[in-house]
C-alpha cells in the first residue's frame, strides 16, 4: 500500500487507458470542478476493469489532482464501488423488506447450492459474484435482482437458477 | 378534464413516451406558456398557490422552498437545480414509474423550476441500480436537446439551461438533500449542516434546490392548467392527486394515481385488492420503510400528511408495505434495522453506534436469545436516536418502524423472549 499512497506523478498515464480518460473529460463537462469527477471516475473505471485496484485508484487521484485518500475514502464509502476483484457477472439480489416478505432468502440458499456462493463471495470459475443490494424499486414485482445490467422480478428459486444458467450462456 | 396528470398518457405497452408522442399529449405546452408570457414569479406564485407539497417525504411547500432562492440582480451564480431520483427508501418504488415511462414529464417540470427559480445548471442524481431509468433518461435528453428544449436560448427565449444525469455509486444517506449535494461534488455523501440552507448555499457553495422526481412532475401540469385546476383534483382541502402504492402479500401489488386525500382503505381494497388468499392484515407501514406501523382500524384514514401524522405515523412516500399475519413482525423489523444500520453515513454517534446495537439486540431476540431487558433498552434507544438527537434524519425514521412494533406487536416481541424462539418459523 506505501507506494500506492505516495503521490507520483505519472500513476495516471500508465493505469489509465485513452478511452477511461477520454470517458472522464467527457463528464468533466458537467461539473464545475474537476475534484468534482472522483465518483465518475471511479464509475469509469470500474465498468472497464470490473473493480477499482490499488494502482486504478492511485491513478485516479493523480489524474484528478486529488489525494489518493481522498479517492479511497470515496471509494469505500459508495456501495457500488467494487474494491475486490468480482466475477464477470454481479448478482444483487435485493433483500430489502418485501423482497424478504416475499422470499428472497430461498432465493439466496438456492443460489448457494447452483454456485456455492453466498454474499460477498465470487464463484470458483469466476463467473458470478453475489451481493445484497438495497431495495431496488421492484416491490411491486418482488422478490428482484439485477443480473448485470439486466432486472429480473418476480423470481423464484427455479427461475433464478434458470437465469443463471442462460446467462452463463449469453455472451 | 384530466384527472391523473402524472400517469394519464402512460403507455400500455410499458415503455416510455418519446418526445413526439409526448408532445400529442400537451407535452411542453407549458413550457411555451411559461417562456412567452410568464415571469419567472409568475411560475413561482402559480406552483405556490397550487399549495404542491413535496413528494419526497416531508411534504414541504414546493412554491415556498423556491422563494427562499435568491433571485434577480444580485444574486449569486450559477445555481443548480437537482431532481432527487435517489429512490432507496425500502418499499418506495414511485419515481421509477414516471422515470420509464413519462421522463419528459420530469424534464419539463425541471425546465419550469429552473426557470422559476433562474437555475443555470441542473442534474438528474439518478440511484445507479436504476438501469432502465438511465436508460430512458439518456434518450429523453438527447431527444431534448436536440429539440433545443435544453441549452441556451430555450425556444428562442433568453433562458438557458444545461441539464446533466448524474449517476450515483449508491447510499440510502444519498437521498438526504444535502447529503446527495456532498455526492454530487464527489465527495462522501454525509448530510451538511442546517443552516446554510441550500437555497442559499448548495452545490458548490450556491444556491441550490433539491425537489424529489414527483414533486417535478407535477410542475408542468400546474403551469399549463393553473393552480386553481390543480387544487380541485384533491380530495376536501388537499390539492393535486398522489402516487399511492402497496407492496407485500395484496393481490395486486402496484402504484396508482389517486387524489391527495384518497383512504388508505381505498388503496389497498380497491387498487391492491386486499390481502392475498389465506393471508390476514397485520398492520401496514403507509409510506416506505422509515415510517411508523399503523393497524388495520386505521384504513378509513385520508392519505394526508396530517391525517397519517396524527395517527402517529407519516404519509412518507405513500408507498404502504403490508404486514401479513404469517410473517412475523420481529422479523420484518429486524430486516428493517439491518437495512438502517448498513446505511448509516457514519457521521454521528447516536446513529453510527446505536443502529448496530439495535440491530444486533433484534438479531438476538429473532433468534430466541433475547432477554426480557432487551426490550427497555430498545425503547431507549428510541429515544436515544429520536427527531432531534442525530445529525439528519436517517436515524429518526429508522426508529419509527421499531418504536410502533414494539407498540403494536409486543406480544411478538415476549413471545420470542419467552419461548426462545421464533413462534412464526415452522417446526
Ligand atoms: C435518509 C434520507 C433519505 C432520503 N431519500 C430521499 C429520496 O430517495 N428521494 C427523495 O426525493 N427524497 C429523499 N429524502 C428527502 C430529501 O432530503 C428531501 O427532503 C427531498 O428530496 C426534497 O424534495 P421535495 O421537497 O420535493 O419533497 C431523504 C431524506 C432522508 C433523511
Ligand atoms: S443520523 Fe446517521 S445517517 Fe444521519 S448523519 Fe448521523 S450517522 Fe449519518
Amino acid at each position: 500500500m506505501a507506494e500506492v499512497f505516495a503521490r507520483d506523478t505519472g500513476w495516471s498515464q500508465v493505469y489509465l487507458s485513452d478511452e477511461e480518460r477520454a470517458e472522464i473529460e467527457r463528464e468533466a463537462e458537467c461539473y464545475p470542478r474537476r475534484e468534482g469527477l472522483c465518483i465518475e471516475a471511479l464509475r469509469i473505471v470500474q465498468r472497464h476493469r470490473g473493480w477499482v485496484s490499488d494502482h486504478s485508484l492511485a491513478a485516479i487521484a493523480d489524474y484528478l489532482n486529488v489525494d489518493a485518500a481522498e479517492v479511497e475514502s470515496v471509494a469505500t464509502f459508495y456501495n457500488l464501488i467494487y474494491r475486490r476483484p468480482v466475477g464477470r457477472r454481479v448478482i444483487l439480489l435485493c433483500n430489502s423488506v418485501t423482497c424478504w416478505m416475499l422470499g428472497c432468502e430461498t432465493l439466496r440458499t438456492r443460489i448457494q447450492a447452483e454456485l456455492g456462493i453466498d454474499f460477498g463471495e465470487t464463484s470458483a470459475d469466476g463467473e458470478f459474484t453475489l451481493l445484497p443490494v438495497t431495495c431496488l424499486g421492484d416491490c411491486d414485482h418482488a422478490p428482484a435482482a439485477l443480473i448485470g445490467d439486466r432486472h429480473h422480478h418476480d423470481l423464484d428459486p427455479d427461475r433464478i437458477v434458470a437465469l443463471l444458467r442462460q446467462s452463463r450462456e449469453d455472451e | 378534464m384530466m384527472e391523473r396528470p402524472l400517469t394519464h398518457h402512460l403507455k400500455d405497452d410499458g415503455t416510455a413516451l418519446s418526445l413526439a408522442e409526448y408532445r400529442a399529449t400537451g407535452g411542453y405546452e407549458a413550457l411555451h406558456k411559461a417562456l412567452s408570457g410568464m415571469a419567472a414569479e409568475d411560475v413561482l406564485e402559480e406552483v405556490r398557490s397550487a399549495n404542491l407539497r413535496g413528494r419526497g417525504g416531508a411534504g414541504f411547500p414546493t412554491g415556498v422552498k423556491w422563494s427562499l432562492v435568491p433571485r434577480g440582480e444580485g444574486a449569486p451564480h450559477p445555481k443548480y437545480l437537482v431532481a432527487n431520483a435517489d429512490e432507496m427508501e425500502p418499499g418506495a418504488f414511485k419515481d421509477r414509474l414516471l422515470l420509464e415511462r413519462n421522463p419528459h414529464l420530469l424534464l419539463e417540470g425541471m425546465l419550469l423550476a429552473a426557470y422559476a427559480i433562474e437555475a443555470d445548471v441542473a442534474y438528474i442524481f439518478l440511484r445507479g441500480e436504476y438501469v432502465d431509468p438511465a436508460r430512458c433518461l439518456r434518450k429523453a435528453l438527447a431527444e431534448a436537446r436536440d429539440a433545443g428544449l435544453i441549452g441556451t436560448h430555450i425556444l428562442g427565449s433568453d433562458f438557458s439551461l444545461e441539464l446533466h444525469l448524474h449517476i450515483s455509486a449508491g447510499r440510502y444517506i444519498c437521498g438526504e438533500e444535502t447529503a446527495l449535494i456532498n455526492a454530487l461534488e464527489g465527495k462522501r455523501a454525509t448530510p451538511r449542516a442546517k443552516p446554510p440552507f441550500p437555497q442559499i448555499s448548495g452545490a458548490w457553495g450556491r444556491p441550490t434546490v433539491v425537489n424529489n422526481v414527483e414533486t417535478l412532475c407535477n410542475v408542468a401540469p400546474i403551469v399549463r392548467h393553473g393552480a386553481d385546476w390543480y387544487r380541485s383534483l384533491g380530495l376536501g382541502d388537499e390539492s393535486g392527486t398522489k402516487l399511492f402504492g402497496a407492496s407485500g402479500r395484496v393481490r395486486r401489488p402496484g402504484i396508482w394515481e389517486l387524489p391527495m386525500g384518497t383512504s388508505i382503505r381505498e388503496i389497498f381494497e380497491i387498487c391492491a385488492g386486499g390481502m392475498q388468499e389465506g393471508y390476514g392484515l397485520r398492520g401496514f407501514l403507509p409510506g416506505g420503510g422509515s415510517t411508523d406501523f399503523l393497524l388495520p382500524q386505521h384504513l378509513d384514514l385520508p392519505m394526508t400528511y396530517e391525517s397519517i401524522g396524527q395517527a402517529g405515523s407519516r404519509m412518507g412516500t405513500g408507498t404502504l408495505i403490508v404486514l401479513d399475519d404469517r410473517t412475523c413482525p420481529v422479523g420484518m423489523v429486524l430486516n428493517l434495522e439491518r437495512f438502517f444500520a448498513q446505511e448509516s453515513c457514519g457521521w454521528c454517534t447516536p446513529c453510527r453506534d446505536g443502529l448496530p446495537w439495535t440491530r444486533q439486540l433484534l438479531e438476538a431476540i429473532e433468534a430466541g436469545q433475547g432477554r426480557p431487558e432487551d426490550l427497555a433498552t430498545l425503547e431507549e434507544h428510541c429515544g436515544f436516536m429520536g427527531p432531534g438527537k442525530t445529525f439528519c434524519a436517517l436515524a429518526p425514521g429508522a426508529m419509527e418502524p421499531l418504536q410502533s412494533a414494539l407498540k403494536f406487536f409486543r406480544d411478538d416481541f415476549e413471545r420470542h423472549i419467552a419461548e426462545g424462539r421464533c413462534p412464526y418459523r415452522q417446526a
